[in-house]
């Protein structure tokens, strides 16, 4: 078609603007066509579904307990085997992953509000305001990360969701130094200061040029502070600060295969091995990302 | 006599199939200086690195053969090609800024090579770094050795960098665009003392560059490549007085050193009041307190220039002569510690960043670096169109118009309009940035050094295209240059800095052909390609 037109030597259309759809498949396309990535989207995309709708993956009832079959090697039924009271391993997995999901996705989210918030406003505004938040983020960055958790979900009570946030305040200074950086790095640039030329105020300045430049860094750090999370929030459900039972959660399933490790080692091994995986595609995907942008 | 360089029929390819260097031969006797020209592109840094075995990864050397100093390199192992870096051939790389270690003092830079080259450390090492930093032509070298790199001015690094290149004693120096970075008259003397160095000692040298006019001064023989082939070469004398090819020809025309200087713009009496006045301008910058030391920089003394509407001012002066400061002073980023600035009989000079917005479109910037002035994440489209809808002016249907209008004013394709700054050239991405500096339609633009970062046959385009925009638009320019070559056939006016105070001031015309002042003289002589210009006469 496009070969004939220009044989009939048709002036070509004007120049429009692609739609966004356009700009979008042309910016996907070439990272799908990674194996790798591919398949770590995949991944993640299973345990979101997982957490959104899990009774579409599974047709077992996780609560329904069935001693004849406990602690059933893996079999073509029970695809990771059963636990302690005969519930199957990979149900309770799979209705796991909507309090663990949530739990990171609440972390991320407030690390991410939090630090970038922190990030831009220290970056931006600079001399005292700047001073004053560094040093703050310093006192939080001097605390591991895990005991500033701890004892913050002492102070607010267990469960889920204050488990999130401990593990969201716990990562946020690294979130707010990185923006720091880039909002410094990016603030100088000649672009920037061309668009203030142009007429531009401030607030779009920052929304439009440095917000999106100096995103990149801070997008693959929530990627991968996404499973950093997930692994800290197993870690504190491990520990009994999580759901409590007979809730499932990929960290309390992990801690109850403990008394079985040698007699029926997949009760911690599968689901483990599953958060393993999950966290991997994360960080293959941060990794991809950090790459395109180079 | 026996070649010490001999590059057999060679051809460079990179793994994406693309032939950066194609069937090229060259030889360099021992002694002489050989200069290759070309664009950027044309393969002259892979033909260098081939030769220093410095190939990345992804390049592998497809035919051909290539022979140092009688040794075959052609698929040389590593560990010979190292025997030979350093002590048969040294590399004075490009950029003096970024190719100094930061954390390492001078002295053991130098100490680095020296011990490299001698296969141990050995107790004179001292004694020769200072010997060599005097070679060289650095003052206070036992000071110098202590200091860092961020310590020394670009100058004194790229003298450091010649220095480390010595240290080897090698026979052959490879110089990569080695001043192409520095002001001309810092360019003129380093180069200077890099030939002098080398014929006392009869190294060869093999200087690579995009200026034919500093090709032609230097060099016994100059070649001229492009896209990976050898196009012309002979004597400096013969390539200006007879060139061969189409291409050399190009180059020659678009050297500002060698372009027929045309009659200087007859500067029309100022009928109109000025557009842009700036009355007795200082600026000083306060240091931080270090003691014995001024507390105070005096950026700029005492500066007035009157832009009259349609014509061309351009201030001229090394890096820290205050030129930048003037400029931001004008467009009110910086306000002035003392004097006035008018725009249009309206005082400005107090005026805050929202009072001075609406004046924004009358008056544009265009920077100095191409690949930065664009936000990397805006399209073409995007980034002309910005000024346009941050002041709200036109929208949907409208906009697109107004981009198709302006691409074509700066001669680039519409379709441009959809890509990315990393899809484009230097010079197109400051046909860009143009565009977007057109988008209010104003009646000043001021430019920084807007062709200093590009090659010279792509800055003889641009400057074109910035002639033909004020011959059909009316608007005004504030140029500001370290190079007087590209001033010359440019301006109406010229304005002559040398730390922040005004040396010289008055038409084109009188400056080049009546310059008062020593500075000045010294300017225009640095000029490269007068040496041959005169050989040639």
């Amino acid at each position: 078609m496009t070969f004939l037109e220009q044989n009939l030597g048709l002036t070509p259309p004007l120049w429009q603007r692609r739609t966004r759809r356009q700009r979008v498949t042309a910016a996907v396309m070439p990272l799908l066509r990674r194996p790798g990535f591919s398949l770590a989207v995949l991944i993640v995309l299973f345990s979101l579904l997982a957490a959104v709708a899990p009774q579409w993956l599974t047709s077992f009832d996780p609560y329904a307990t069935a001693p004849a079959v406990k602690l059933t090697a893996p079999n073509l039924t029970h695809w990771f085997g059963t636990d302690e009271l005969g519930r199957d391993l990979y149900t309770r997995m799979v209705y796991g992953s909507s309090l663990s999901v949530l739990a990171a996705f609440l972390a991320v989210g407030i690390a991410l509000l939090g630090g970038l918030g922190l990030g831009i406003l220290s970056g931006f505004a600079g001399g005292r305001i700047d001073a004053v938040i560094m040093r703050i983020v310093d006192v939080l960055l001097a605390l591991p990360g895990l005991l500033l958790a701890l004892a913050i979900v002492t102070a607010i009570g267990f469960g889920t969701v204050p488990v999130a946030i401990a593990v969201g305040v716990g990562i946020i200074p690294g979130f707010a130094r990185t923006t720091r950086a880039e909002v410094l790095r990016v603030k100088t640039l000649p672009y920037v200061e061309a668009a203030r030329l142009g007429g531009a105020s401030w607030g779009r300045t920052l929304l439009r040029h440095i917000l999106p430049n100096a995103w990149g860094p801070v997008a693959v750090l929530a990627t991968l502070d996404f499973g950093a999370a997930i692994l800290a929030t197993a870690g504190l459900s491990f520990l009994g600060f999580g759901a409590a039972p007979p809730a499932a959660e990929w960290g309390t399933l992990i801690a109850n295969g403990r008394h079985f490790l040698i007699t029926a080692p997949w009760v911690s091994l599968l689901p483990g091995l599953f958060l393993v995986a999950v966290v991997f595609s994360l960080n293959h995907i941060a990794r991809t990302f950090e790459e395109v942008q180079r | 006599m026996n070649a010490l360089v001999d590059v057999r029929q060679l051809s460079v390819s990179y793994r994406h199939g693309n032939l950066a260097v194609n069937q090229l031969s060259l030889t360099i006797a021992q002694g002489e200086t050989l200069a290759i020209v070309g664009e950027s592109g044309s393969g002259k840094s892979t033909l260098a690195n081939a030769i220093l075995g410095l190939l990345p990864g992804s390049a592998t050397i497809s035919a051909g053969e290539l022979w140092v100093d009688g040794n075959n390199l052609t698929h040389a192992r590593e560990r010979q090609r190292r025997g030979l870096r350093g002590r048969t051939i040294g590399l004075v790389p490009q950029d003096p800024m970024v190719s100094l270690n930061p954390t390492l003092r001078i002295g053991q830079q130098i100490a680095e090579a020296l011990i490299l080259a001698k296969g141990k450390r050995y107790p004179g090492v001292d004694a020769d770094i200072v010997e060599l930093l005097q070679q060289v032509g650095i003052a206070k070298p036992v000071l110098r050795a202590r200091q860092y790199p961020h310590e020394l001015s670009g100058g004194m690094r790229q003298r450091v960098l010649i220095a480390i290149a010595l240290a080897g004693n090698p026979r052959l120096i490879i110089a990569d665009e080695p001043t192409s970075a520095l002001d001309v008259t810092v360019q003129r003397k380093i180069l200077n003392h890099l030939q002098r160095l080398v014929s006392e000692r009869a190294i060869s040298l093999l200087i690579i560059t995009h200026d034919l006019g500093v090709a032609l001064d230097r060099a016994d023989r100059v070649l001229v490549m492009q896209q990976g082939q050898v196009v012309e070469q002979g004597a400096p004398r013969q390539i200006l007085g007879a060139p061969q090819h189409d291409y050399t020809r190009a180059l020659i025309a678009a050297a500002p050193a060698f372009a027929t200087r045309r009659q200087p713009l007859a500067r029309p009496a100022p009928t109109q009041p000025p557009i842009l006045q700036l009355q007795n301008v200082g600026k000083t910058f306060a240091l931080p307190k270090v003691k014995g030391e001024d507390a105070t920089f005096v950026a700029l003394e005492d500066l007035s220039l009157q832009v009259y509407p349609g014509q061309t001012l351009a201030i001229v002066g090394e890096s820290g002569s205050g030129k930048s400061t003037a400029l931001r002073i004008a467009l009110g980023l910086e306000k002035p510690s003392r004097g006035r600035v008018w725009f249009e009989q309206q005082d400005v000079t107090d005026l805050s960043w929202r009072d001075f917005r609406p004046l924004r479109q009358r008056l544009q910037l265009v920077q100095q670096n191409p690949f930065a002035a664009l936000d990397p994440r805006f399209t073409v489209f995007d980034s002309i169109v910005e000024p346009l809808v941050s002041f709200g002016l036109l929208k949907g249907p409208a906009l697109e118009q107004a981009a198709r209008e302006l691409i074509s004013r700066v001669h680039l394709p519409v379709s441009f309009l959809d890509r990315l700054p990393r899809e484009l050239s230097g010079g197109q991405c400051q046909r860009v940035a143009i565009a977007r500096a057109l988008a209010l339609k104003p009646d000043l633009l001021l430019l920084d050094e807007p062709v200093s970062a590009l090659d010279v046959s792509v800055q003889a385009h641009i400057l074109e295209l910035l002639q033909e925009l004020q011959r059909d638009m009316g608007i005004a320019y504030v140029l500001v240059s370290h190079d007087l070559s590209v001033v010359a056939n440019f301006a109406h006016e010229v304005l002559v800095l040398r730390n922040g105070r005004v040396v010289e001031q008055g038409s084109v015309e009188r400056i080049f052909s009546r310059p008062t002042s020593d500075y000045t003289r010294e300017l225009i002589g640095a000029i490269p390609g007068q040496h041959a210009i005169a050989s040639a006469a």
